[in-house]
Formats: C-alpha cells, sequence, structure tokens
C-alpha cells in the first residue's frame, strides 16, 4: 500500500525537480560566441574593453553579470598557464578560489601569481556598472530585474536614475515597477522640490523594506546645529505617518513569518506524531523506538544519496520510498518478533520497544559511525521565496509543511477509503468482533504497525533536510511528537495534524519572549495544565477502544 | 524513656515486634538483603582501612566509591519498584527526583567550598562569578546549614511530586499517558537546568566539592563513612517501604494496582493513595541523589535525562518488579554489567542494554529475583 500512495505524491513533487535539472544542465546557444567575446578582454586597452563589455551583454548570456561584476571588482583573471579566463572568488586570497565563468561554479583554487588581473579604471568600472544595469533590467526573469531595481538602490547616480525612467515606462510587471517607483521616489527625496519629496514620501509609505523606512526615518532627524534635515513641515509629517505605517506592516509581515515557522515546526512534529498516532492510537502499542524509526528513514536517505551521487534532488524524491520501505519492514520485524508477544500490557511494550531503540541506535553508530552524517539539499529546496521587503519564506520550511499535508491526505485516503484501512479500523475498533467475521488479525496487526513505522521512516526523510543526520536524531524529537499525540487525542489523525500545528505555532510564538528552551518548557508545562481540563486530548477516541482498559 | 513503667507502651512495642517477626518470616528475599547490607556496612571499612593496600584483599577507594555508587541506584531503584511494583504507577521521570535531591546537596557542598573555589569568592560559587552575578539567588539562601539542606533534600522532590502527582492523578491520567507525561517533565526540567540563568550551573553543574560537614572530600575515610551512611540509609528506606507494603494501606495500593475503577468504586479514596505513596516514592528517590552526589562528586543536568530514568525502570524489571529486595539487585547487578561492558566492550554495553530490556520484558516477567523460588518448586 506504501507503493500506491508514494506515487501521488512523488509524481508531484518530480516537476520542479525536473525543472530545476533542466536549469542547470541547459547548454545556451550563445556559450562559444560568448568566450569567444569574452576571450578578447585579455589584451585590450580600456576604451577597448569598454566596448567589449557592451557587446559581452548584447550576447544574453547568463553569465554577463557574475562576469561583469567580477570584472568592476577587480575579480577577472587569466591564468598564466592556459590563458584561460577565471573569476576569483575574493580579490586578495591567495592561493584564490576560483569560478568558471561559463557555468559559475567552483573551479578550484590556484596560486595568485599563477593569475593574472584584467585591468580596470574608474571610467570603466562606470561604464560597466551602466551596462551591468541595464543588461540585468532588460533580462527577460522579472525576478532579475528585481533583484537589479534592489541592487541600484545602494548607489543611487543620474544616470541610473535616468536609466530607470527609462525602464519604468516600458516595464510591464507589476512588481518590478513598484519597485522601480519606489528607487525613484528615493532618488527624488534628495531633490530640492519640496512637492516632489511630499509625492515621494505618499509613494514610499507602501514600501515595506527597510531600507526605505530607513532612510524615510532620517528625514525626521536633526544636523547637529538643531534645525531638521528636511526642512519642509509638510513632508515631515508625511514622513513621520509613513514610518508609523512601515513598521505597523512590518511588525504584521513578521507575525506572518513566526506563523509560518511555527507551521513548519508544528508540519515536523505532526508527520512524526501521525506514525504514533497510528501504532500509539490504533494498535494501543507505545513504540519508544519511533524516533529510532525515523533515524532510519533519515540514513536512508543519505545511503540513497550515496548511491546516485550526480542527482541530488531525484534521491531526495527516491529516498522516500525507499525510507518507508526500510522503516516499515523493521517495524513488522519488530512486531512479529516482540510486540505480538505483549498485547495488552503496554508498559512492557514500552519497555522492550525502548530496548529495540538502544540497539538500532547503537546498530546506527556501528555501521555509519557516531558523527552525523551530511545529507545535500537539493537546489530546489534551498534558498527562500521572497515575498515582498518583510517576508521571506524558506523553501525547504514551505515544501515541508506542503510535504506533510500530502502526506496527511494519502493517509486519510488509505484509512478510509481502502481495505487495508477498513481492515485496520476494524480491528482497532472491535478486534473480537472483527476476527469473527473473518478478518486475519495478526496480519493486520503486522500490516498496521508498518504503516506507522513506514511513516516514521518517511519523516525521517523530512527531517534529514531540516536537521544533521546522526545517531541521536530520533531522541531530540520524540517527546515532543507523543506530546502531541497526548495534546491532539490518540488514534486521530486529525488530532495529529491540529494538535501539532498548534504546538509548533505556540512553542515560536512563545520565543521571541521566553527563548527557546524555555518557550519548550512553557508548552509543556501548558500541555500539562491542558489534560487536567481534557485528559483525552482535544480530539478524544470515541467507543469502546477510547475506554479504560 | 523508661518503657517497663508504661505497659500499654510496652504492649505497642510487642506488637510491632510480632509484627516485624510475621514481616521477617514471610520477607526472607528482605532478610537477607538486609544482612548483606549489614555485611557491606562492616566489611567494607575494614578491607578498606585495616587491610593493607598490598593484600589482595584490599578494597581500593574506587571499589568503596563504585559501591556507594550502586546502593544510592539500588535506593532510587526501590523507590520505583515501589510505586511500579505495588501500586502499578510507571514513573520514566524518577531519574529528576534522584536528581533534585542531588542538586540540593550540590547546593550545600558548593557554599561549603567557600573561599577556596578558583575566584575565592566568600559567597558565591564559582560559576555565578564566571557569570558576572553579584549576589546569591534568594534560593541559594540557607543551603550554607546542613539541616537546611537536609530538609530541601526531601521538600524539593517531595513538592515538586506533590504538585505534578495532584495535577497527574486529579484528572485520572493513567498507565502509559502518565509514564510520557512524566518522560516530559524530566525532561523539560533537564532543559530547564542546562540554562546558566537557572542558577544551578548550567551545562557543568556542580562539581569541584572540597568537603561535607567539615570532613575531606578527598579522603578514604570520608568515603568509608559516606558508605555506611548509604548502606544504612538504603536499609532503612527497604524497612519503611515494606512497612508501607505489609499496612492496610499497601493492600489498597495493590487493589488499586489490579484494579484501579473497583476500588474507586468500594470507596477507597483512590487518588489520594497514590498521591502519597508517590511523594514517599520521590522523596526516597531524592535522598538517594542526595547521598550519590557526594560520593561521585559531581551533579549536573544530565543526570536528567530521560534515558536515566527509564534505566533505572529497568534495574527493576531485571531484578523483579513488586519484590522491593528485587529492585536493589536488579539495580546492583545491572550497574555491574554496564561498569564493566563500558570498560571492557564500549560498543556491546548498548546491545546489551537493549538486549535486556527486550529479553526480560519477553522471557523474565518476574525477573532474575523470580527465577529462584520456580527453581526450588521444580524441584
Amino acid at each position: 500500500m506504501g507503493h500506491l500512495g508514494s506515487g501521488g505524491w512523488r509524481r508531484l513533487l518530480l516537476l520542479p525537480a525536473l525543472w530545476s535539472i533542466g536549469l542547470a544542465y541547459a547548454q545556451s546557444p550563445g556559450d562559444a560566441a560568448f568566450l569567444s567575446v569574452l576571450g578578447e578582454l585579455r589584451d585590450a586597452t580600456y576604451s577597448d574593453k569598454a566596448v567589449i563589455a557592451e557587446r559581452l551583454s548584447q550576447t544574453g548570456h547568463r553569465s554577463v553579470r557574475a562576469v561583469l561584476t567580477a570584472l568592476m571588482e577587480d575579480r577577472l583573471c587569466y591564468r598564466n598557464s592556459d590563458q584561460k579566463i577565471l573569476i576569483v572568488q575574493s580579490a586578495d586570497k591567495d592561493p584564490a578560489e576560483l569560478i568558471d565563468p561559463l557555468t559559475l561554479k567552483s573551479a578550484g583554487s590556484a596560486p595568485a601569481d599563477s593569475l593574472a588581473k584584467i585591468g580596470t579604471n574608474n571610467a570603466l568600472r562606470h561604464t560597466v556598472r551602466t551596462v551591468v544595469a541595464h543588461f540585468a533590467l532588460s533580462s527577460p526573469d522579472p525576478a532579475v530585474r528585481l533583484e537589479a531595481v534592489r541592487d541600484m538602490l545602494r548607489s543611487l547616480d543620474e544616470p541610473t536614475v535616468a536609466l530607470l525612467r527609462e525602464r519604468l515606462a516600458v516595464e510591464t510587471n507589476a512588481g518590478v515597477k513598484r519597485e522601480i517607483g519606489n528607487v525613484l521616489a528615493l532618488a527624488t527625496l534628495d531633490g530640492s522640490d519640496a512637492k516632489a519629496r511630499l509625492e515621494a514620501v505618499a509613494t514610499l509609505s507602501h514600501s515595506v523594506s527597510q531600507d526605505v523606512r530607513n532612510r524615510l526615518a532620517l528625514l525626521l532627524d536633526k544636523s547637529p546645529d538643531g534645525s531638521f534635515v528636511e526642512t519642509d513641515e509638510n513632508v515631515r509629517r508625511a514622513a513621520a505617518a509613513a514610518v508609523a505605517t512601515i513598521d505597523q506592516w512590518r511588525s504584521f509581515y513578521s507575525g506572518i513569518e513566526t506563523l509560518f515557522f511555527g507551521l513548519s515546526l508544528g508540519s515536523v512534529l505532526v508527520l512524526i506524531a501521525f506514525g504514533l498516532a497510528i501504532t500509539f492510537g490504533v494498535m494501543g502499542v507505545i513504540n519508544m523506538a519511533h524516533g529510532e524509526l525515523m533515524m532510519l528513514g533519515a540514513y536512508t536517505t543519505y545511503a540513497v544519496q550515496m548511491a546516485m551521487p550526480g542527482h541530488i534532488g531525484l534521491s531526495i524524491l527516491a529516498a522516500i520510498p525507499a525510507a518507508f520501505v526500510v522503516a516499515g519492514l523493521v517495524g513488522v520485524a519488530m512486531e512479529r518478533t516482540i510486540i505480538q508477544h505483549l498485547y495488552g500490557r503496554p508498559l512492557e511494550t514500552l519497555l522492550a520497544t525502548f530496548g529495540v531503540s538502544l540497539v538500532l541506535q547503537q546498530a546506527v553508530r556501528s555501521i555509519f559511525s557516531a558523527q552525523n552524517r551530511s545529507v545535500v539539499t537539493p537546489d530546489w529546496m534551498s534558498g527562500s521565496l521572497q515575498l515582498n521587503g518583510a517576508l521571506a519564506i524558506t523553501y525547504n520550511r514551505l515544501y515541508t509543511v506542503i510535504f506533510t499535508l500530502i502526506v496527511f491526505l494519502i493517509l486519510l485516503a488509505v484509512l478510509k477509503r481502502t481495505r487495508i484501512g477498513l481492515d485496520i479500523r476494524a480491528v482497532a475498533q472491535n478486534r473480537v468482533m472483527a476476527k469473527a467475521m473473518g478478518i486475519r488479525t495478526e496480519w493486520v496487526d503486522a500490516m498496521t504497525f508498518g504503516l506507522g513505522s513506514g511513516i516514521a521512516g518517511v519523516a525521517g526523510v523530512a527531517l534529514s533536510q531540516l536537521t544533521n543526520v546522526g545517531p541521536n536524531l530520533g531522541q531530540s524529537y520524540i517527546i515532543d511528537s507523543f506530546m502531541v499525540v497526548v495534546f491532539g487525542g490518540v488514534g486521530n489523525l486529525w488530532g495529529a495534524l491540529i494538535g501539532g500545528m498548534s504546538m509548533g505555532i505556540v512553542n515560536k510564538l512563545l520565543e521571541p519572549y521566553a527563548g527557546a528552551v524555555l518557550a519548550k518548557i512553557l508548552v509543556l508545562v501548558g500541555l500539562i495544565l491542558f489534560i487536567q481540563t481534557r485528559p483525552r486530548g482535544l480530539f478524544p477516541q470515541a467507543g469502546r477502544a477510547g475506554e479504560d482498559k | 524513656m523508661d518503657y517497663s513503667r508504661k505497659p500499654a507502651a510496652r504492649a505497642r512495642i510487642s506488637k510491632l515486634l510480632e509484627f516485624w517477626n510475621g514481616i521477617a518470616s514471610r520477607d526472607r528475599g528482605g532478610a537477607r538483603l538486609l544482612a548483606v547490607l549489614a555485611a557491606v556496612a562492616i566489611a567494607s571499612p575494614i578491607l578498606n582501612q585495616v587491610v593493607p593496600p598490598s593484600s589482595g584483599l584490599h578494597l581500593s577507594a574506587f571499589g568503596i566509591t563504585l559501591i556507594g555508587k550502586y546502593l544510592c541506584f539500588g535506593m532510587l531503584a526501590l523507590a520505583i519498584d515501589l510505586i511500579w511494583g505495588y501500586c502499578g504507577i510507571l514513573s520514566l521521570g524518577h531519574a529528576a527526583f534522584f536528581s533534585l535531591g542531588g542538586y540540593a546537596m550540590g547546593m550545600y557542598l558548593m557554599r561549603q567550598i567557600g573561599p577556596r573555589g578558583v575566584y575565592g569568592n566568600p559567597v558565591l560559587p564559582d560559576f555565578m562569578v564566571f557569570l558576572n552575578w553579584k549576589s546569591l539567588p534568594w534560593f541559594w539562601y540557607g543551603f550554607n546549614h546542613f539541616p537546611f539542606a537536609l530538609v530541601m533534600i526531601g521538600l524539593a522532590p517531595g513538592l515538586l511530586a506533590l504538585v505534578f502527582g495532584w495535577l497527574a492523578f486529579r484528572s485520572r491520567v493513567t498507565g502509559v499517558y502518565f509514564s510520557i507525561i512524566t518522560q516530559a517533565l524530566t525532561y523539560a526540567l533537564m532543559l530547564g537546568f542546562f540554562r546558566n540563568d537557572m542558577g544551578f550551573g548550567g551545562n557543568n553543574g556542580f562539581t569541584d566539592f572540597k568537603d561535607i560537614l567539615g570532613f575531606d572530600l578527598h579522603s578514604d575515610g570520608t568515603h568509608v563513612v559516606l558508605l555506611v551512611v548509604t548502606a544504612v540509609a538504603l536499609a532503612a528506606s527497604y524497612l519503611a517501604c515494606r512497612l508501607i507494603v505489609e499496612s492496610r494501606a499497601g493492600r489498597v495500593m495493590c487493589a488499586i494496582r489490579d484494579a484501579e475503577s473497583r476500588t474507586r468504586f468500594l470507596g477507597y479514596p483512590v487518588e489520594s493513595y497514590k498521591l502519597w505513596l508517590f511523594v514517599f516514592s520521590a522523596v526516597v528517590a531524592g535522598i538517594a541523589g542526595a547521598l550519590y552526589v557526594p560520593q561521585i562528586g559531581i551533579i549536573n543536568p544530565s543526570e536528567f535525562a530521560p534515558i536515566n530514568s527509564i534505566e533505572a525502570v529497568i534495574w527493576v524489571a531485571v531484578g523483579g518488579r513488586g519484590t522491593l529486595y528485587g529492585a536493589i539487585v536488579g539495580a546492583v547487578v545491572v550497574n555491574y554489567a554496564k561498569t564493566y561492558l563500558t570498560g571492557a566492550f564500549p560498543e556491546v554495553w548498548l546491545y546489551a542494554l537493549g538486549a535486556l530490556f527486550v529479553l526480560v520484558t519477553l522471557f523474565l516477567p518476574s525477573g532474575i529475583t523470580g527465577l529462584q523460588p520456580a527453581w526450588r518448586k521444580n524441584k
């Protein structure tokens, strides 16, 4: 049933993976042209170099910006031995870290004296800067244009302002348009026309960027002789109002960010708690080795990645079913050899599974050593989604939240819509009756435990992207997730989902005031107080299974 | 007091003696345990102090500390067996009470260092000077007096158990739920004690103690005395636990263990029985921790780690749950195996411990002390 389930999300997640691989390996047709123009830079005069820079930008190659920026910053070199042009990571390091100008990937390192610098002067830098700005502004990708505009914010001079004005007229993307408007408004603030300044402040009050806020706050300052920097009182008043508005929006967005952090922490807990909800809730088995099954999932991710070194993005997706199978099989083995002899004796089960957890931990130490293993994050999961000047969402957290929801839907479908799900629920509600109806309860037990364990393995794949993979991985989350199950109510996927998300959010909301550790303690204490009023959690299990044994 | 003039008192004493004789005849394991403890308390000082180091029978200072440590663990196991074996309460956080007792003793020992610390501050312990604290926090007041420290050794774990147990038992948190929240309790305490601004030495805890009640903690003599005190304390707490178990209240507790709802319906206040037993058990664990710290010479937050509590539970399971003396035997045996294995084959220890958990629960439900009568019966 695991394969049935995993197919859906695999297809869904495959899209961004293929897209990123396509980006990384596509060879632009202009590579050769770009390289030949680049080669001319070696022994050109300063005035020739300006022309060459212009021609480079006309090739439209994606490395143009990086190469020209390197030229401006004195970081463009050629190697004496083979005359190949290279970018160095930082201008005065020896040995220099090299970057290939074509692929922008690392190209090893070389002693500084084996490289010759391609010289620049101020006039050339000035020209090149305009070329770069122009190039970036006319890029077909709005994200590149946006970044270019933001870059210009830092070095505003007349040619750039002129360039931006020109661009504003033809720009089609609303986001870029707004950003250009902001930058132009910032430029206007330095002007002498009070009315234009007032308008500029009004435009800027819609921004949420920290730079804009600081620039507006400067208008309210006094110069050393006691007079205001900004002479016009109306502009001052408008600026004060604008700063207040921006602050308000920024705190609103930081609230959303906290909420999102809480959701992503919560979704990790939820992912772990799903497995527990199945083994603990449906079967009444406390599986103390749950954390270690998760750890197995994380190590499976590591192993799969080792097995397919060239395909980091794909390996993560391949690891999901692999981890499900590995952890699931270990779970089934545990159920067959140990747990099935201990049904109805929850405290003994707890101790025996704890023993298993110790053995699994030590086994991983023996096989992979006690050191943490690093699982590489694929490109499409690193970085962040910049929503606006004040709010950025990191991709790995975003994908974790989405992944959790997908797992939730699949589990819900398996439990509610499939034959095995029906059997699982039947055995959970009334074992004897289910048996009388011809359900092979022992087999269902093994499958249920395997399902719960497999989900733990899948949670391990997600965790491998968020924390270090080591033998202690399981222990650090397991207590929290037991709390989630107790909070949400046992045997209830909805309980685990709502419980985990709200615990994650509360944790993150408390963190700024109390610090990470104290927040955790407060949540635990709060939980102990919570079960005073609702001893069976948010969603208590109804019927026989929920009663005292 | 002259008892001969008070017939009522004499009658009471003879009744008590009769009660004891009754227990002793029924509790052969306990009688043997007390005999062994007496032998340890008498033989260890002789083997360490009188027998010369050249002799093969000489007991080293290391050996004395090791035996002392085992006995402290035995006391912790005893506390767990009292609630688990006789009342069905499985606490996975008992090491928290043990550590709290240890911290109370540690605070006294820290104050005793006085101006002999690295920074030479007569009032503030080294770590507070290091953290730039100017005055002693209020909760450190009084710990320079030994009697106050003694009271706190019982009070700190006792109060925590009272509050926590009241909350838990009142809302009828039982079985595995109780186990999980006790585990969360010790985990939360561990996180808390790791914080520097809690005022308990943070990460490093307390160490580098100098003396206790004026006796040098680095001398063999002090350690021998501490060992004897531990043996006596263990014997006393064993007797106290036995008394509780054999009393009327003990019977009610067994009834709660076997059929909690039925006992409640019969009109017994189940919650208060559980609560007071839990508090008593926590105090015993606290005393064990307090005896542990001066002998080992260090206490830090890792003592609160959930695994310590679970390990203590397995000592009880190995020795035999619901026997009291079995818990002590289990603690000594498992810890001796741990000392040996972590020294000889470090990577094997966790495998062995894990296998022990599994095998004992599957094949040895009444522990190693449960083996012997069965073997005799077969004969």
